[in-house]
């Protein structure tokens, strides 16, 4: 799966180089903009923000902003900056993306090498869940959870993020799935291993890629999710919920320092997957989802 | 117990375990998916305000949201946003992807440069994106300031063209994800045949035309179905970044559906404009899915 | 596989314990009061409850004023698990009291006796079917007009006290360079303008458009010049006023940039914070046309029910602690607003605040004091969001005229009712 990451054999001249790379690097500006302005804005005391330009560089470098969000910033009624916040939303998300991402493998798994009649018409209707909006969902969803006692808790919101997220990962994996040689399982089945040591042995050393690819994808989506959060969250709301009190306060003097700093901090977790693994997601994503 | 009909307990065993490794992921989603879209079309044929009541009312809430302004400005919105999220996006993905497949020098910084936006969430977005259009302080002040004066850009605050600037931040959040997949695709193209096809002659241009672009159709499908749902459930972004408004200038349906359930304790005809949502979804979605499965058996 | 869910489960719950231990003696509160002044004021009550071992946990959401708040609250009671205490504006308690979600209150505020002390327009909302549903927290009235006091000193020195007044100073203003409106172009602060506006065209007129809609009245040809005169005042504003929070546009009149801003009196808290003094570098007086009436929003603790005696009693013991005069007193200093019992001593507060509180208790007596369209305390939400639909429409240019806006707001009333 890892073999084909060569570049194309199309030649260019050299005038259609230089003209590409201008056009790579201005897309590159594009991109970095807004980060930029958001870096460098959490850098400057507050009064050079309002009284300046919000492109220049900072006259005065301070780490204030960052600390003030982090860990004495007003969100409720008492100042604790986004701290304790960041906790619960690990606590939320580790779970969830596990649980979605081995379900996920799982599915794809019986999809693609256990198949039955009828399996394409299951698969069929477990993808249309990636594509319900979740604000339709919120209201049934509440009588759910009420009834099943998790309404408020970190378990709850973990059961809903696994619900609407396994439509995704049975899709990642059931496609990547499909590209392994069937006749392996089957061998292996002579051999008379049993359906949990086929997965664990021939088809989970070679899920990296789209491991990769799944948990990004639910990392994501989990981590950046405000309504599940607010709604089902209880007490222990994610961070999301934390750095909407925080940037959209309704009165005092608007602290954009501070609300960059803490955009920043919220973002930083899902920015480091998509740097460290980026090489990986594009890989994988070539090895599973685009053929589907 | 003999030996032959412990073999059989174990194949039936073998039989029914991958169906309820699967059952319980698909019970979830009759329950959770299909369950709630009932409860959905249900709720609105009856006459909910404020939280579910069970009072059948016909198809009052469907005429009454034909009847409200603010849904006919959500459609056309929609069919705006829409359309040029999804061209723009395509074509910008394709020429990013197609330039980095150019044996380019750096093209491990600039990959993760593209995609990080898809990282970020709305509010990070949204509000980075509103200073920056915003023309007290943003792009229009940073213009003038360096001495172009009569700069001027004001999209975010102009009731005709606000929508646009929505699509630009859009277009910023994800194309890099399409480029992603376009990359994808364009790495599992078998060299072979593009080198055919050059000693046949055939320009760079042409080459792409006639061969690499037929040869994407899986991402353009992939790209295609991602980039339109993600459009009609686009919330997160409108809120974040304009209100809905100038006025009532970029409501959305997402948005409409939102504020008719939630604010307004209009929950029927909030529900009616959900259940309108999901037969369009469903529209697109349900053909490319046949389409999609049938091929693969 | 189920095992292992279920494994995940019980570490999450496990987890989830250590992040918000919930006591039977605590209570828990939903409000969107997160940024430093209001929260430190809610502080107070947290402090309060704390030294009658009652724990508080903080559930804020903020954004919208109070629209996430909301919908959070929907899924929490629809899932069988409301909060103790919510914060809530106007017809939002009696809805929510309507669903029976709501509790009784009616042990404390008998024995403290809240019927005598907090004022009968607040009490409208704070009960319902006759007993008491809600602890008012404040009072807050919206028709005020802030103003530069150099700019209207450069302007001819004088306030407004009329429509025509207000023109001609608004014009010299705009002659003078300076943008003569300063305005968020959000649909709450549009229509808190168009309250002004029409509550400048008589009590009466108020009454029966907003109060009463009286469909006659909504249509008629005094609304059309409610909405030229609205339109007028669009004129005023600058071109970057969408979307605008409202402290920005505070900002814009405590540095000069602009004259004047028409906003409830949360705003003095903006020009106080920029260390500036009420008479000598501001003025604040009521909108023109609209002396001696106040239009008010009241913030408010709904009390939902809550099962368990220990839970109940907290939820009391919170509801006699809001209605305390100390705190009363210590929150609505810092808030800016006017204590929600009039028995409050006036001592701790400026004079910008002893004047309103002298205002809202002359116009609780005289019979002009009513409750704020733009604020949800005059018509029920369906009703509000359609005014706002049709007011934040004619401010963005959206009618050729006032008679046509005023024919839509008929329809968009009457559609919503």
């Amino acid at each position: 799966m890892s073999a084909v990451s060569q570049d194309t054999a199309v030649r260019t001249g050299r005038v259609t180089r230089i003209f590409i790379y201008l056009v790579l690097l201005l897309f590159a500006l594009f991109y970095l903009l807004p980060l930029y302005v958001m870096g460098i804005n959490s850098l400057k005391p507050l009064p050079e923000i309002t009284g300046g330009n919000m492109m220049a560089l900072p006259k005065t470098w301070t780490l204030d902003a960052w600390r003030s969000a982090w860990s004495t910033a007003q969100i409720g009624v008492s100042p604790t900056g986004l701290k304790p916040y960041f906790l619960n939303s690990i606590l939320m998300v580790v779970p969830a993306v596990a649980i979605s991402t081995i379900v996920g493998a799982l599915n794809g798994y019986v999809l693609t090498k256990w198949r039955f009649r009828g399996d394409t018409i299951v698969f069929g209707l477990m993808l249309f869940s990636c594509f319900i909006p979740f604000q339709i969902v919120l209201i049934p969803m509440a009588l759910v959870l009420g009834k099943l006692g998790l309404a408020g808790s970190v378990p709850g919101l973990v059961l809903v993020h696994v619900v609407y997220g396994i439509g995704f990962t049975t899709l990642y994996y059931r496609n990547y799935y499909a590209t392994f040689p069937t006749e392996l399982v089957k061998a292996a089945q002579i051999d008379g291993a049993g359906f949990f040591q086929i997965f664990w042995r021939i088809l989970l050393p070679v899920s990296g890629p789209i491991t990769v690819v799944s948990v990004i994808w639910q990392f994501t989506n989990i981590w950046n999710d405000f309504l599940f959060g607010v709604s089902f969250g209880g007490t222990s709301q994610p961070m999301t919920a934390a750095l909407n009190n925080l940037v959209q306060s309704s009165t005092g003097v608007k602290e954009y320092n501070v609300h960059f700093a803490g955009a920043i901090i919220a973002a930083l977790p899902t920015l480091l997957v998509y740097v460290v693994a980026g090489r990986y997601f594009v890989r994988g994503l070539m090895a599973g989802s685009v053929k589907g | 117990m003999t030996r032959s009909t412990r073999a059989d307990l174990r194949t039936r065993i073998q039989d029914w375990l991958p169906k309820v490794v699967l059952a319980p992921s698909f019970a979830v989603t009759l329950l959770f998916v299909y369950g709630f879209i009932l409860f959905t079309i249900f709720l609105s044929f009856t006459g909910s305000k404020m939280l579910p009541i069970y009072n059948f009312v016909g198809f009052t809430n469907y005429r009454r949201l034909w009847a409200q302004e603010n849904w006919h400005i959500a459609i056309s919105n929609i069919a705006i946003f829409a359309s040029l999220y999804i061209v723009i996006c395509t074509a910008l993905g394709l020429l990013l992807a197609i330039f980095l497949d150019q044996k380019i020098r750096g093209e491990g910084v600039l990959r993760p440069i593209y995609l990080y936006p898809m990282a970020l969430s709305f509010i990070v977005t949204g509000t980075a994106w509103k200073w920056f259009l915003d023309p007290g302080i943003g792009l229009e002040r940073i213009m003038r300031l360096w001495g172009w004066e009569s700069f001027s850009f004001t999209w975010i605050k102009d009731n005709d063209m606000a929508i646009y600037t929505i699509v630009i931040a859009a277009v910023w959040q994800t194309s890099g994800f399409v480029m992603a997949m376009f990359l994808a695709g364009l790495r599992g193209i078998d060299n072979e045949i593009l080198k055919a096809a050059q000693i046949d002659g055939a320009s760079s241009f042409q080459l792409y035309r006639r061969i690499v672009i037929p040869m994407l159709r899986p991402a353009f499908l992939s790209a295609f179905v991602i980039l339109s749902h993600l459009a009609i459930k686009s919330y997160d972004l409108v809120i974040a970044l304009t209100g809905g408004g100038p006025g009532r200038a970029t409501e959305m349906p997402a948005t409409f559906m939102y504020s008719y359930t939630f604010t307004r304790n209009q929950m029927g005809v909030g529900s009616a404009s959900a259940v309108i949502m999901l037969m369009t979804i469903a529209a697109i979605m349900v053909p490319y899915l046949y389409a999609e499965l049938k091929e693969k058996n | 596989m189920r095992s292992l869910f279920k494994t995940m489960l019980i570490t999450g719950t496990m987890l989830a314990g250590t992040a918000g231990i919930s006591h039977a003696t605590d209570v828990e509160v939903l409000h969107w009061w997160t940024s430093g002044g209001e929260a430190a004021a809610l502080n107070v009550l947290k402090e309060d409850l704390k030294t009658k071992g009652i724990g508080w946990v903080d559930m804020p959401v903020a954004g919208g004023g109070g629209e996430a708040a909301m919908t959070a609250l929907r899924a929490r009671v629809t899932a069988g698990n409301p909060p103790t205490a919510v914060q809530m504006l106007g017809f939002d308690i009696l809805d929510w009291a309507e669903q029976g979600a709501l509790g009784n209150l009616d042990a404390v505020a008998k024995s403290e006796g809240w019927d005598k002390v907090v004022p009968e327009a607040l009490q409208k909302f704070s009960k319902y079917d006759g007993r008491w549903i809600a602890a008012p927290v404040n009072v807050h009235s919206t028709n005020w007009v802030w103003i530069n006091k150099a700019a209207l000193d450069a302007a001819g020195g004088k306030a407004p006290t009329s429509w025509t007044e207000l023109v001609a100073v608004l014009d010299k203003m705009k002659a003078n360079g300076i943008t003569p409106l300063a305005h968020g172009g959000q649909p709450w602060q549009d229509a808190t303008v168009f309250d002004g506006v029409v509550l400048s065209k008589g009590n009466d007129f108020y009454k029966k458009a907003f109060i009463d809609l009286d469909e006659a009245t909504l249509s008629g040809s005094d609304m059309a010049d409610a909405f030229d005169r609205l339109i007028k005042l669009r004129s005023y504003v600058d071109n970057n006023f969408s979307g605008r929070d409202w402290n920005l546009a505070s900002a814009m009149v405590i540095d000069g940039k602009a004259g004047m801003q028409m906003m409830g009196d949360w705003a003095k808290g903006e020009f106080l914070k920029a260390g500036k003094k009420p008479g000598a570098d501001f003025v604040c007086i009521r909108f023109p046309g609209t002396q001696g009436s106040v239009t008010f929003n009241s913030d408010q603790f709904a009390m939902f029910n809550v099962s368990g005696d220990d839970k109940v009693k907290a939820q009391m013991a919170m509801a006699s602690a809001i209605e305390s005069p100390k705190f009363q007193s210590a929150f609505n200093v810092v808030k800016g607003s006017v204590p929600a019992r009039t028995d409050v001593p006036d001592t701790d507060f400026d004079d910008c605040g002893k004047k309103g509180m002298k205002d809202l208790a002359a116009a609780s007596s005289a019979g002009s004091l009513f409750g704020s369209m733009a604020h949800g305390h005059a018509a029920p939400a369906a009703v509000k969001n359609a005014v706002y639909d049709v007011v934040t429409k004619a401010f963005n240019g959206g009618f050729k005229n006032g008679a046509e806006a005023a024919k839509a707001l008929a329809e968009a009333v009457a559609a919503a009712k």
